[in-house]
């Protein structure tokens, strides 16, 4: 059997294919197309895998792109497939923390994978790695590098939840003279807080699984954990839960039918 | 919608325009309503007609802004954008406005609106169960009445008040008639068509007509369930908070679109007041007009038992499989009362689900992808 499952992000495009001997990852970004970089992703899934089109027997869209892919069968919400996801991964995990390019989610799931509750971020962009992309061009740098250069002993205040302010926040930071290490150690902060605020609302039960784009930087990865007090679960592929997840329920809708 | 009841209701607010300005062409006079709790008994025995003013469309709310902040309330932005660009016309033919002092927001934009046209403001106490509070409100009625007496030039008899109280009680069982018919599975009206029905009633200029289309309406429906079988099998959604209508039932659009169905609405324009009876005669009919209005389980109120309670009961007569409450950004009062909302539905092991929008539709997506997880949970 073989089904593949889609997750097109805002930033990235993700998709992974199940076949009986061993599942692919392709990742791409998503560009201004999602329907394009869906397509793309089908065809690298079937390059890697060594298929063709004609062996898929279902695809399975998530993602704030989930609607623009013809080629999907069905389209199930992100939540749902990330907890799928992660209880194939992590079975033990019972709170995700999603952080991606514009949602952050946190998402409480059961013994078998499915949804109890779940949180996600109103349509500001504050708690997301649109945050951080916007704090990386105000520094001059790529939000790539920004991981590196880490958590900070005594990291700036920013103030503003705003990400329109944030940014005229830190440039007077950076014209006052402080620290960059500092100021981005701040930056890293104000994004855990925001995401770990909305998780206590909820409740939050160990483990706890740190997931998307955003859980590949080491210094937010430290400082949600810090922020929520407990660790954090990071699973292997960590940006690939929901794809995965996608591509299990295909899988499982044609076992069922 | 398909049976030509429904178009009739879709149609009460076109109708009524012409209506109320041939009433008026006679010397009737026309009196504008923002809110439940605004006593429209008075009104309708002072011989004038109550209508219910425009407030639940985003298209006026950019003028509204050059004048009120930004981040208030969408419904007071746009009741008072549709009166300052003169686009509502139930407001224009309106010899004068009641508003009354449920948040403060409303309070401060009547202020405002003054200007505009008559505006008579009631203090609507907040403190639910206090004596003090009660007679408070008493007296605002009695200087309704007086207001409205001077205003329109008549005397309102406590006998026209009762025949009013009759009328209305009327109106309001018609209309948990034709709610309560979706505690069937499957419910005979989709969300979209109960919001239609129970928020165009408002803008009805004439009682016994509207009680009698709610009547046949609910008649009709029990008839024939062929309608209802589209439903069959779909997640049961309640709609609690903020008030929605025509104009703001984006969210009531996208659980449909969803494939659910929102089968009840305990909001202003669905079952908040549906219960509020007054029983006939014996007393002073300001005394049973004030318990009545003080009833009202909105989030104004403090402390608002009866809305939790309402909800309970909601959940298990309509058999609820999920709660969405709304709110509209900057709505304190509801907004801090989801709190309690979502306690007591998730104490019953219900899914729900907290949305904070406003009228635009900026956040589609995000709520999009919220309520299909909802609907996901449920399936």
């Amino acid at each position: 059997m073989v089904v593949v499952g889609l997750d097109i992000g805002s930033v990235a495009a993700k998709g992974v294919i199940l076949t009986p001997d061993k599942p692919h990852r392709a990742l791409l970004p998503t560009g201004w197309s999602p329907r394009d970089a869906g397509e793309q992703l089908i065809d690298q899934l079937l390059c890697l895998s060594g298929r063709k089109a004609a062996d898929i027997e279902d695809i399975v869209a998530t993602g704030y792109g989930r609607a623009s892919i013809p080629a999907a069968r069905r389209v199930v919400s992100e939540i749902k497939c990330h907890a799928r996801g992660i209880a194939a991964i992590c079975p033990e995990v019972r709170t995700i923390v999603d952080i991606g390019g514009q949602d952050s989610k946190v998402i409480r799931v059961d013994n078998d994978g499915r949804v109890v509750d779940f949180a996600m971020n109103d349509k500001c962009a504050a708690g997301t790695g649109r945050f951080l992309q916007v704090m990386a061009n105000a520094l001059g740098m790529d939000v790539s590098e920004l991981g590196a250069a880490g958590t900070h002993r005594d990291p700036a205040i920013i103030n503003s939840m705003c990400t329109v302010f944030a940014e005229t926040e830190i440039i007077s930071l950076l014209a006052r003279g402080v620290d960059k290490e500092r100021i981005i150690g701040g930056i890293h902060l104000s994004v855990a807080r925001r995401v770990a605020a909305m998780a206590r609302r909820m409740g939050v039960e160990e483990k706890v699984a740190f997931t998307g784009g955003v859980a590949l930087n080491p210094a937010v990865r430290q400082a949600l954990a810090g922020e929520l007090d407990c660790e954090l679960v990071i699973p292997p592929n960590c940006q690939f839960t929901g794809a995965l997840g996608a591509a299990l329920l295909a899988r499982e809708q044609l076992v069922v039918s | 919608m398909s049976s030509a009841t429904l178009e009739d209701f879709a149609r009460i607010r076109e109708v009524n325009i012409l209506k109320i300005k041939e009433a008026r062409e006679l010397g009737k006079k026309v009196v504008g309503i923002y809110c439940t709790y605004c006593p429209q008994e008075l009104i309708l025995a002072a011989g004038a007609i109550p209508v219910s003013l425009c407030g639940t469309s985003e298209k006026p709310i950019p003028a509204a802004e050059e004048v009120l902040p930004r981040n208030l309330c969408p419904l007071i932005k746009s009741s008072y954008g549709f009166a300052a660009t003169d686009t509502c016309p139930f407001f224009h033919l309106a010899d004068m406005v009641i508003g009354e002092t449920t948040c403060d927001g409303k309070k401060k934009m009547f202020e405002i609106m003054q200007a505009i046209k008559p505006v008579h403001v009631m203090q609507l106490p907040h403190l639910h169960q206090v004596e003090a509070a009660f007679s408070l409100w008493v007296e605002e009625l009695r200087r309704l009445r007086s207001r409205l007496e001077e205003e329109l030039e008549v005397t309102i008899s406590d006998e026209a008040i009762w025949q009013a109280i009759e009328r209305v009680n009327r109106e309001t069982r018609a209309a948990k008639a034709i709610c309560d018919l979706n505690r069937m599975d499957p419910p005979p009206l989709s969300g979209l068509d109960l919001l239609t029905v129970t928020w165009s009633r408002t803008f009805s200029s004439d009682k016994e007509e509207v009680i009698t289309m709610l009547e046949d309406l609910a008649g009709e429906l029990q008839a024939s369930r062929r309608e209802a079988a589209v439903r069959a099998g779909q997640p049961r959604i309640l709609l609690t908070g903020c008030p929605v209508g025509i104009g703001s039932e984006k969210v009531i659009r996208l659980v449909e679109e969803a494939g659910g169905t929102v089968v009840c609405m305990e909001n202003c324009s669905g079952y908040k007041t549906l219960e509020l009876q007054i029983e006939m005669r014996g007393e002073d009919p300001l005394i049973a007009l004030a318990r009545k209005y003080m009833s009202v389980p909105c989030s104004c109120m403090s402390p608002n038992p009866y809305r939790l309670e309402l909800i309970e009961r909601i959940m298990a007569d309509f058999k609820i499989h999920a709660v969405i409450d709304l709110t509209w950004q900057a709505c304190h009062t509801y907004n801090i009362e989801a709190y309690g909302v979502s306690a007591l539905v998730r104490g019953k092991g219900i899914p729900y689900l907290h949305l904070e929008s406003d009228y635009s539709s900026s956040d589609l997506e995000n709520l999009k992808l919220r309520i299909e997880a909802l609907l996901e949970m449920v399936a």
